[in-house]
């Protein structure tokens, strides 16, 4: 098992015929994701990468059995496509765009709850680097080959501060069971409690690993999350310790703002949590190797 | 994306909301000229600075005469205001906003954010008008009142009325109360706002409700859709470092260190800050290049780092995951012969094809100095920092 995505799990791209999109499809192929066709409004019928272009997510859906979607589409209409997603029934999509309005991802998110929760759809994004079960499906633009299969579940905010640590645990011969990036906008699909949530319930899952970031309030909801609900070891990490206050440190998302928004007091709210924080990020596999060590 | 007060209040005043009459000036003379036409004895001179605290900063000043204003004005016009929301360097000041004296009744805090948690649009206000946020919350939290807006149906009179029964507000002045908060709210979603903060909001003593002071922020990624509000982009209080990395499409942060950073993605460059911090240096900058780091932007970074006096040595932190590592080194080796870069250059390359890589660093000639981990990366730029005197700057080779 692994969350989220599998090996057998159909998926569409929306923006297929996109350079990048185009680039990330035939990678995506490659690596085994069962990518079935994609979406691009005015260019149905179509084929891009030997797959079948549609005009419309529920288009894809219904002729392809799509279960998953990745949305390319550029920050304008972006909000726009993962609505339609959640609309034609897709149970999840990975937004990677980066630069949707914060007030589009509100709209987003108010849509999205209108669906009973056995039918609402899971987002994680935008301004995301994907999902990754490794030896089984890539959903995302994250490079395969630096993941191991393995028990190390991974959530994080940042791209490559995750493939970092993904690579750092192939170094000591340690496996993956999924990667899931929540991406670094104010506004996202998922938190950290959601997918920590589902990481507690996968069998595949041993141990946590977290990569936080200043501003926001949901490194400290996932410490309180955890303390009471998650048993298995957490590792964390949490950048920006020299981050100025009030600054916004690329992601849209990464500025202090309020009180425990700040790198140092994420730090000690998570370790009051039970959280072994690792102290720099290049220790990260490191501090996951000991802890696996003393949980063996 | 930051407003000045006299944009934000004119844009808050199309919306219903109340504000003192008020005149903007660029100059000493123009400000008391603007003082006359506004009439009355008593006029507020408000230097115009992408910065709050400017009260105690001694940028605003109450003044009774044509001298007065104008002495007030030839101190501030030109001077760099220093307070606790600016660095030391301090916001410049070019423009003055001249306003009416209002008699004061009592003093409100409002504010509209983004609330992270519940996802939406929230309120929050307090009774302590005046004082900064942070104070209110830290001194007199049960004196804040919240509410948040249902993104699907707007905010509701009903809401504005509670905040306005729960602040105390003479209930004669409620329905002046909701225009107030009704405005905020359809500026704050029309424009795309991130933040409107009216501090204070103020009951005047003949029953007015007016915003003395507004600030508004925008949302960077929305500002495609909002044309005139990008035309209010106000250089002059932005760090000319970051003003030319804006205008070259790179996101960098200006700090006051002195080792330059150059890396792929927000997060391990937050991450590269912080390592340098440990082994014992001051970073220079955030910079994210984003996650092609392409030869082209490779370049890009070095002049816009280079361009800060006082970097002593810059150290290149790139992930290469889907690029590889060897065009990435490439990028890097071609840059450096196009940028003039007399300080000491390291370099830690990561991901795939890592060897390769290193190998045309080390073949290039140039005096890179190489590390494997991001600790070691660090440390060494650290080393090459200490070790050179500012009077030398000649790149030093190693094995």
């Amino acid at each position: 098992m692994s969350i989220l995505i599998d090996r057998n799990t159909p998926v569409i791209v929306q923006g297929i015929t996109g350079k990048m999109a185009r680039f990330h499809t035939a990678d995506m192929v490659k690596y085994g994701t069962n990518v079935v066709g994609g979406v691009v409004p005015g260019k149905g019928g179509m084929t891009v990468e030997s797959l079948p272009v549609f005009d419309t997510v529920s288009d894809a859906v219904e002729k392809t059995g799509a279960e998953a979607s990745l949305v390319f589409v550029p920050p304008p209409f972006a909000a726009d496509s993962i609505m339609e997603a959640a609309d034609a029934g897709i149970k999840y999509c990975v937004c990677i765009t980066d630069g949707i309005p914060a007030q589009d991802m509100i709209q987003v998110k108010r849509y999205m709850y209108r669906y009973p929760k056995d039918k609402r759809m899971v987002l994680t994004g935008p301004n995301c680097a994907g999902t990754i079960s490794p030896g089984k499906a890539l959903l995302g633009i994250m490079p395969g080959h630096i993941y191991l299969q393995g028990n190390v579940g991974i959530v994080g905010r940042s791209g490559t501060l995750g493939y970092e640590a993904a690579a750092q645990l192939k170094a000591h011969g340690i496996g993956v069971s999924t990667s899931v990036g929540i991406g670094g906008d104010p506004i996202n699909g998922s938190s950290f409690k959601d997918i920590l949530k589902r990481f507690e319930d996968d069998d595949d899952t041993h141990i946590i690993c977290m990569i936080g970031e200043i501003g926001g309030p949901q490194e400290a909801e996932a410490a309180a999350y955890i303390k009471d609900n998650v048993k298995k070891p957490v590792v964390a990490y949490v950048a920006g310790l020299t981050a100025p206050k009030g600054r916004t440190m690329g992601h849209a998302g990464a500025i202090i703002s309020a009180f425990g928004e700040s790198a140092s007091e994420k730090v000690e709210i998570l370790s009051a949590a039970g959280v072994t924080v690792a102290p720099n990020p290049a220790v990260i596999g490191d501090t996951i190797a000991k802890v696996m060590q003393q949980a063996a | 994306m930051d407003i000045h007060e006299y944009q934000a209040k004119e844009i808050l005043a199309k919306f219903g909301v109340g504000v003192p009459p008020g005149a903007l000036a660029y100059s000493p003379e123009q400000a008391a000229y603007r003082a006359r036409e506004l009439g009355g004895d008593t006029w507020v001179v408000k230097a115009q600075v992408h910065a709050g605290g400017r009260g105690k900063a001694g940028g605003v000043k109450v003044c009774h005469s044509d001298t007065e204003i104008v002495e007030t004005c030839e101190n501030l016009f030109g001077s760099k205001l220093v307070t606790h929301q600016t660095d030391s360097n301090g916001k410049g000041v070019y423009r003055v906003y001249v306003e009416g004296g209002v008699p004061i009744d009592r003093e409100i805090y409002l504010g509209f954010v983004l609330d992270r948690s519940s996802q939406r649009v929230m309120i929050v206000a307090s009774a302590e008008g005046g004082m900064e946020i942070e104070d209110i919350s830290a001194d007199k939290p049960d004196s804040i009142v919240r509410s948040t807006v249902e993104p699907a149906v707007g905010l509701q009179d009903f809401q504005c009325r509670q905040i306005a029964f729960k602040l105390g507000i003479d209930p004669a002045l409620t329905q002046s109360m909701v225009r107030t908060l009704q405005g905020c709210y359809r500026a704050f979603r029309e424009h795309d706002a991130t933040m409107v903060e009216i501090n204070p909001l103020v009951v005047t003593g003949d029953s007015r409700i007016l915003a003395l002071d507004a600030k508004m922020t925008f949302d960077d990624n929305a500002l495609f859709r909002h044309p005139h509000i990008s035309e209010l982009r106000d250089k002059s209080q932005e760090d000319p470092r970051e003003s030319r990395a804006a205008d070259r499409g790179l996101s960098y942060v200006g700090l006051e260190g002195n080792i330059g950073c150059i890396v792929n993605g927000a997060g391990l460059a937050m991450a590269t800050m912080d390592t340098i911090k440990l082994a014992g240096g001051e970073p220079a900058n955030f910079l994210d290049i984003g996650g092609g780091a392409t030869p082209e932007r490779v370049a890009k970074a070095f002049r816009l780092v280079m361009s800060d006096d006082n970097v002593q040595a810059v150290l290149v932190n790139i992930f290469a995951g889907i690029n590889r590592c060897d065009w990435v080194a490439e990028g890097v080796v071609q840059a450096l012969r196009e940028v003039q870069v007399n300080v000491p250059v390291i370099v830690r390359l990561a991901g795939t094809n890592v060897e390769e890589g290193q190998k045309i660093l080390a073949k290039s000639g140039l005096p890179i100095i190489r590390a494997t981990t991001l600790m070691e990366a660090a440390e060494r730029s650290v080393e090459a920092w200490q070790n050179d005197s500012p009077g030398e700057t000649k790149l030093r080779a190693v094995k």
